[in-house]
């Protein structure tokens, strides 16, 4: 994998005023993605991966929101860009598709209209030529008879096919990055395995890095190659996803993680949660508040360290943290998201 | 398609045989109604009144009754008045006709183009001061009258300011438009701008909120992803999909104004349309002028309401299967 990064982003700020005052949701996050590699964003909802990046494609419209940092993709900071150089990023060099296929296209037009609307934003081609590559587009993502249903509205879709149209939508210019938010939530299961599965392979097809944003550890242990943990704003644990899943060191990742029913093994009573909801901390670690590690060290707020390419913002000592979280969780020793994570790497 | 749009006139017949069926049992049948007593006159004895039941056909069974009246509008056309005997009933309705076309088509085009004009600039532009300026024009539009404002309209072009600023605005009336175009459309500005700008004032602010929630939609969040410029979104795809609704309601609106809703404008105006012949009608009630004009208004709003609903399918290809 070469090692210089599609996309940089550097101590984004995302900030909004509201009536009550200033509300950030982004607090100086700091992250990359290398061409072709998958990374997967992980928090609660409430935690900024959303937002951040609506952030990174200049979504966000409000004028009452404040971003502020760098991102820098194929070396043009993206925040500096005028809104025309910026039209031309999204949708031709990075895509994004959203949550629920069943409202992510316009209702009106054909689907592949609407795929071809969008080559023909970007590329000069004729429409006919914009109709053949939508059907190329529709059969690669596994739409039987492409052809036929090309001219199909998409309420004559299931959940599942509407997100391969979505998908095909966005893989249409052959971007270099592709963000996801929560591609799988909104279908069933058997539909979000099909799904991902779709996903890694045109990641292999089309070179695409992925930004895979998520609530669901388990569709981050299937897909990702980094995780990026995400809290109140913040990154508190950023590493390779078996590092992540095998050696976790933030609390918060050990209540992700320890809140996946597992499906072996004896059954709990009652799923482990991590207490309370997100929400603003006054000044100190955005997690001391439901933390059940906390100490005075946390009314500070701790920066995102660590070594070998594992961080975490955490004031618990670098040693023995496994021990730290075994002390207060007395589940079984191999959780069932690290189980699906091995199974994973077993696969490749 | 066509299927559809077979089957949708289909319904439409259907309705309009209810309805003349209805209309015909609420003027003729219903409990203490005597049409023959309205005709005799007050105090008539009860051998002519015997003599009119029987030359109006009123000593027949119902069904007979019905069939006799329907022949008359639609086959012989001969439908005669209860009040004037001998004036035609057709006739009279076909000369209205076209009065209220021109004055209902032009107010429409009118109230459309601006409708839609001030809906979507308030939309697009919500936030800043445009927006609310606009929307207090709509509100003015519709807060106000057609009656008085038609009669301010008046006294001001007819009369306070007629022989300076206004000393163009012909009288009051009608001038057919296979007589003179110039004319008819001079004659016609002024009711149309009265009635186009209550519609124009409903039109604007029904488009701005579907306007502002359709740009809420997560379809615009995925058009702006694709890379489109902020025009094409606005208008392939946020204003696209608001103006289902409101195509739905022109149709309500123009086919009841067609069959007589835009009666104040009319009778304000001097135009001897269709509203202002059921108002006439209503005031002596004559029967046949108006089942006649009631019939002529439900074929109306029922043949609008099939277009409509046609070109809805057009517009929201969700609708095609149902």
């Amino acid at each position: 994998m070469p090692d210089q990064p599609i996309l940089e982003v550097d101590d984004l700020r995302v900030s909004f005023r509201t009536g009550r005052g200033r509300f950030t949701a982004v607090d100086g996050l700091s992250f990359s993605v290398r061409p072709g590699e998958v990374l997967g964003v992980v928090g609660e909802s409430g935690s900024g991966k959303s937002v951040s990046m609506l952030g990174v494609l200049g979504l966000i419209r409000t004028p009452n929101a404040e971003i502020s940092g760098k991102v820098v993709f194929r070396g043009r900071d993206l925040l500096a860009l005028k809104d025309r150089e910026m039209r031309a990023v999204r949708g031709r060099e990075i895509a994004m598709i959203f949550q629920d296929p069943m409202t992510a296209l316009t209702p009106v037009y054909t689907v592949g209209w609407q795929i071809a609307e969008q080559i023909r934003a970007h590329e000069r081609i004729s429409k006919r030529e914009a109709r053949d590559r939508a059907v190329r587009l529709l059969d690669e993502v596994g739409i039987p008879a492409p052809g036929k249903r090309v001219d199909s509205y998409p309420h004559e879709f299931s959940g599942g096919m509407r997100q391969r149209v979505v998908i095909a939508m966005a893989l249409s210019c052959n971007p270099g990055l592709l963000i996801a938010d929560e591609p799988t939530t909104a279908l069933d299961v058997t539909t979000q395995a099909q799904i991902l599965d779709l996903m890694r392979r045109l990641r292999t097809d089309h070179g695409s890095a992925i930004v895979m944003i998520t609530h669901d550890m388990g569709v981050v242990s299937e897909i990702a190659d980094e995780v990026l943990v995400m809290y109140g704003g913040r990154a508190v644990e950023r590493g390779v996803r078996r590092d992540v899943f095998h050696a976790p060191r933030h609390p918060y990742t050990w209540g992700l993680l320890d809140s996946v029913p597992r499906v072996g093994g004896p059954r709990v009573r009652r799923l482990p949660t991590i207490p309370g909801t997100p929400g603003a901390s006054g000044g100190g670690c955005p997690f001391a508040d439901r933390c059940t590690h906390r100490h005075a060290a946390c009314e500070e707020v701790p920066s995102l360290t660590g070594g070998s390419g594992h961080l975490d913002a955490c004031w618990l000592p670098e040693e023995g943290r496994e021990r730290i979280r075994r002390g207060d969780r007395s589940g079984p020793e191999a959780s069932p998201a690290r189980q699906s994570a091995r199974a994973a790497d077993e696969e490749r | 398609m066509i299927g559809y749009i077979l089957r949708r006139f289909g319904a439409a017949v259907l309705v309009l045989f209810a309805i003349s069926v209805l209309v015909f049992l609420i003027f003729f049948a219903t409990p203490g109604v005597d049409p023959a007593a309205r005709i005799a006159g007050k105090n008539a004895d009860p051998a002519t009144l015997e003599q009119v039941r029987a030359s109006f056909g009123f000593d027949q069974p119902l069904p007979v009754q019905y069939l006799m009246m329907m022949k008359h509008l639609f086959v012989s056309h001969d439908l005669t008045s209860f009040v004037n005997r001998g004036t035609l009933v057709i006739p009279q309705i076909m000369d209205a006709v076209p009065v209220t076309l021109s004055l209902v088509v032009g107010a429409a085009v009118i109230w459309m183009v601006l409708g839609v004009a001030m809906g979507t600039l308030a939309g697009a532009m919500r936030g800043t001061l445009v927006d609310p300026l606009v929307m207090l024009l709509g509100v003015f539009g519709v807060s106000l009258p057609v009656y008085w404002l038609g009669e301010v309209v008046n006294l001001v072009t007819q009369k306070e300011l007629h022989d300076s600023v206004f000393s163009w605005v012909p009288p009051l009336g009608y001038v057919p438009l296979s007589q003179s175009p110039g004319q008819w459309a001079l004659h016609l500005l002024l009711p149309w701008l009265t009635l186009a700008l209550l519609y124009a004032g409903i039109y604007a602010r029904l488009l701005r909120g579907e306007l502002i929630q359709a740009l809420n939609e997560d379809y615009v969040r995925t058009a702006r992803a694709k890379g489109l410029s902020e025009r094409r979104i606005l208008i392939r795809h946020a204003l696209r999909c608001s103006l289902i609704p409101i195509v739905s309601l022109f149709g309500l609106d123009f086919g009841a104004l067609v069959g007589g809703a835009a009666l104040l404008t009319e009778v304000v105006f001097g135009l001897p349309g269709v509203g202002k012949l059921t108002y006439q009608a209503l005031q002596n009630l004559d029967l046949p002028v108006i089942m006649g004009t009631v019939l002529y208004a439900a074929f109306f709003v029922v043949l609008a309401n099939a277009v409509v609903d046609v070109l809805y399918a057009r517009l929201d290809p969700r609708v095609r299967r149902a």
